[in-house]
């Protein structure tokens, strides 16, 4: 289905949760509304379902108007984020609750379902009720529930949330590639980047019920449009005093600078010969991470931080180091810009690599 | 959510562990005077009401609860809680309904104002009803011009009842239903379910026995009322005379032995109520874990 929002407004009470919003989402892609909690997200999500009425503005589905349908015509399938199964119908009469109220022939329900129970990996547990299964298995049933009566778009609330790290990796990849083979347009709402980025086929980054940046993952990675989603995707923080820092001399003062571990090296002493592009500064915190170190670094008495590789050799609190940073994140008049580090012409000084 | 329970020790079955007990001296103590007080207000009474009620023989406990104002007095006890029942199970139904799916103003005010019969006592709920509907009353020239008599009628007693256990079933509902919230309902309408059809087969069955609690409770008032219903009925023996008002009146005439019996088929009314409210809860549990 083919989804267009014009200037949708809503607000509760005092809270303005969505602002004069306007989207547009292609059929079949998968779309995941990113923000942090009560930025509106899960309210825009409820607004396009009908679940709320917007006190202004319009939506259309395969354009027709369907602001004032109720959510029982709206054609679509919802999962909400404590799925809200029905905890008095086995798994069988949940997943053909949608079917049954639309007084569609028992055979045909019965084959539906079974077809669904299949799809979603639910063999043998149709007589089961909600309150014996697994996190995993809830989650399934939610959504073979919401796609048994056909619908033409999918909304999933926080789907993953209430699930354990492991069970949540390996359900986000089930349901790409379930929702693929399905062909459905899909909308999700998440706080987690990771799984936005890695789930969605396009991203709307949503702040204080407006939508601050939309596009592809990689391009809202690389490319932050605003000051919020700079500092919000990544492990983004920010810097002050830019020019102070080696190859930034030609740096503005008057823009916000965010950095992210990845564009910034730290070295231990004698790592390097080159000293002169790199920084001066003192380990102040060392933590492990699994597959990497994460190090806090005081440079020029700002903290900054970076991550070294479990194969290189560790470092300790109160070491100096060598810091290189390789690009920041600067917005100057509200202007979003990449900077790379530029070690002035004519000193033949290259950022030396690690060998 | 609710898997998590049964995991939880059993307190009927699991031994207090040694470091939480206390001296076996202050158990037997606090244990005999839990025992003896029960015993005192809840057991020795009960047993009087019996052991009163066959004092004379079973000729007179029989010729008592057999006479025919004793019947006529159980017929419009059962008659009015027939009516009283299903009435405020509609009504808090309705209220629970709307003070939990919908946000509107004055809400807490409704809340509140739900809970008032419990608040004011029945003799207070009593009189307001005859100065509404009584001859003096607000309404009762225009009761008079239509023939219509509601204080010291059936009428009335139904309204004072009505009045009076109006809170059981909504007071029941509301938290069963804010806990339950409507994720369900709005999980049914992104289905495609009508309002009805959510009602029946969502919102109903989730909190159906909750409900029948409450019109336990609600029926174990509406039997049992005195204050409100003997301020409207007049005590009109045979005609407005409820099983209470009945055992006041003979016991006010030195019918002991009658009144007593009169009050055992009361008790006896009280013990079929516990039995299927004991066994209301206990489905209750089984289906909710």
């Amino acid at each position: 289905m083919h989804i267009v929002a014009k200037n949708l407004y809503k607000r509760f009470g005092e809270y303005e949760a969505c602002q004069h919003v306007d989207l547009e989402i292609k059929q079949g892609k998968l779309i995941g509304l990113l923000g942090p909690s009560g930025s509106g997200k899960t309210t825009l999500l409820r607004l396009l379902a009908g679940l709320e009425t917007p006190d202004d503005g319009e939506i259309y589905f395969d354009g027709k108007l369907v602001t004032d349908l109720p959510p029982q015509q709206r054609n679509i399938g919802f999962v909400f984020q404590n799925y809200a199964l029905f905890r008095h119908m086995t798994v069988f009469e949940n997943i053909a609750f949608g079917l049954s109220v639309r007084k569609r022939k028992k055979e045909v329900i019965r084959k539906r379902v079974a077809e669904l129970v299949e799809l979603t990996g639910l063999s043998g547990l149709e007589r089961r009720y909600p309150h014996q299964l697994s996190g995993g298995q809830r989650q399934r049933v939610a959504f073979a529930r919401a796609l048994a009566p056909e619908p033409q778009l999918l909304l999933l609330d926080e789907p993953f949330a209430a699930l354990d790290a492991k069970v949540r990796k390996e359900l986000r990849g089930w349901l790409k590639e379930m929702i693929g083979r399905v062909g459905l347009t899909t909308v999700f709402v998440t706080h987690d980047q990771e799984e936005a980025l890695e789930l969605a086929d396009e991203i709307f980054i949503i702040n204080q019920g407006k939508v601050e940046q939309s596009g592809i993952p990689l391009e809202i990675y690389k490319s932050p449009r605003t000051p919020f989603v700079a500092s919000f995707i990544g492990e983004s923080y920010s810097l002050e005093k830019p020019s102070s820092l080696k190859g930034f001399d030609w740096v503005a003062e008057d823009g916000q600078v965010f950095v992210r571990p990845e564009f910034v090296d730290i070295f231990k002493a004698g790592e390097i010969t080159d000293r002169c592009v790199a920084n001066q500064g003192k380990v102040t915190n060392v933590t492990f991470r699994g597959n990497n170190w994460q190090i806090e670094v005081m440079v020029g008495g700002q903290k900054v931080y970076g991550t070294r590789s479990l194969e290189q050799p560790p470092l300790q609190p109160g070491e100096e180091v060598d810091v290189i940073f390789r690009r920041l994140l600067v917005f100057a008049q509200g202007r979003p810009q990449v900077l790379e580090n530029r070690v002035k012409p004519g000193e033949e000084k290259r950022i030396p690599a690690f060998v | 959510m609710n898997s998590k329970v049964s995991a939880l020790p059993d307190a009927r079955t699991q031994e207090q562990p040694r470091h939480l007990a206390e001296p076996a001296a202050v158990r037997w103590l606090l244990i005999g005077i839990a025992l003896l007080f029960l015993g005192l207000v809840l057991v020795l009474p009960l047993l009087v009401v019996f052991a009163e009620a066959f004092r004379k023989g079973l000729a007179v406990y029989w010729a008592a609860v057999s006479e025919p104002d004793a019947l006529s007095a159980l017929q419009l006890t059962v008659l009015t809680a027939a009516i009283v029942v299903p009435l405020n199970t509609l009504f808090g139904l309705a209220a629970a309904w709307a003070m939990t799916k919908f946000q509107f103003r004055g809400k807490q005010v409704l809340v509140t104002l739900i809970d008032l019969p419990f608040a004011i006592s029945p003799v207070i709920a009593g009189l307001i009803f005859v100065l509404l509907f009584g001859t003096r009353g607000v309404f009762g020239p225009l009761l008079e011009a239509v023939h219509f008599k509601i204080i010291f009628a059936f009428p009335g007693i139904v309204l004072a009842t009505l009045f009076v256990t109006f809170p059981f079933v909504a007071r029941e509902l509301l938290p069963l239903m804010q806990t339950q919230g409507s994720a369900e309902e709005e999980a049914a309408a992104s289905m495609g379910a009508t309002g009805w059809q959510i009602f029946w087969r969502v919102t109903l069955p989730n909190i159906k026995w909750g409900l029948l609690y409450g019109m336990i409770l609600c029926n174990a008032r509406a039997m049992g009322e005195f204050g409100a219903v003997s301020v409207v009925s007049g005590h009109i023996r045979g005609q407005t005379n409820t099983l209470p008002l009945h055992v006041e009146i003979l016991y006010n005439e030195y019918q002991f032995a009658a009144s007593f019996a009169v009050a055992s088929i009361l008790v006896f009314l009280a013990f079929v109520t516990l039995v299927v409210k004991h066994v209301v809860e206990r489905k209750h549990k089984t289906q909710s874990i």
